[in-house]
């Protein structure tokens, strides 16, 4: 089975991809590292700022081996640059 | 006390709410846009935000600072949108006992902030260029 995540995206990823969210399709139980494969397969234009990027679920910090469910609030967070 | 604004950010109001009779100590700190970066010149910054996980860390942030200082009061603002050279767009106000735990905990405040709250400034240089600002990313 598959699902749809959609991913919001901010500042420079939202510049580069041209959008402020970015639908992947993972396989149910998938997990942050592999979204971010997914990402990184399906979006060139994100390539560069990826391997620099953390992700959240449902507005906190995620790890790479968080599982990403559908339903959840997912998003992108390039480093960061407020202060 | 968190927030976010899309307005300047009047400094003297929030130290006027923290002062209390037991504090001994009302440390404000405030950052600005500052105009020239490596001897480039900036117009403005623009801020944005992933406004409520940025309110959540902040809040977590504030909350943590409690229980690490013993504070009478912890402020936090952050603007968004345009910032123009001079304004605020952070400011932090903590009221102690005492000064070391004020400093301590501000600086602590700041630094953490700039780590984990997910805001995100863009620079707009006199030259016309702008930038959003990735610390450790080239793009």
């Amino acid at each position: 089975m598959n699902m749809k995540i959609a991913v919001k995206l901010f500042a420079a990823a939202r510049e580069l991809a041209g959008q402020e969210e970015i639908v992947a399709e993972l396989a149910t139980g998938a997990t942050v590292a592999q979204l971010r494969e997914n990402l990184t397969e399906n979006c060139p234009e994100l390539c560069a700022l990826l391997p620099h990027a953390l992700f959240a679920i449902d507005n906190a910090y995620a790890q790479e081996l968080d599982v990403v469910s559908e339903g959840s609030e997912v998003a992108c967070i390039p480093p960061v640059s407020g202060g | 006390m968190i927030a976010l604004t899309d307005q300047p950010i009047d400094s003297a109001k929030l130290v006027e709410q923290v002062q209390t009779p037991d504090s001994g100590a009302v440390l404000l700190f405030l950052g600005v846009t500052r105009r020239l970066t490596q001897g480039r010149e900036t117009i403005q910054l623009v801020y944005d935000a992933y406004r409520e996980m940025a309110v959540k860390e902040m809040a977590s942030l504030e909350q943590e600072a409690r229980e690490r200082w013993h504070l009478h009061e912890c402020l936090m603002v952050h603007r968004l949108g345009l910032v123009p050279v001079g304004d605020a767009s952070v400011a932090i106000v903590v009221a102690s006992g005492h000064r070391k735990e004020a400093f301590e905990a501000g600086e602590w405040l700041i630094d953490s902030l700039k780590q984990r709250v997910p805001i995100w400034k863009q620079e707009h240089w006199a030259d016309g260029c702008t930038e959003w600002v990735h610390p450790s990313t080239v793009i």
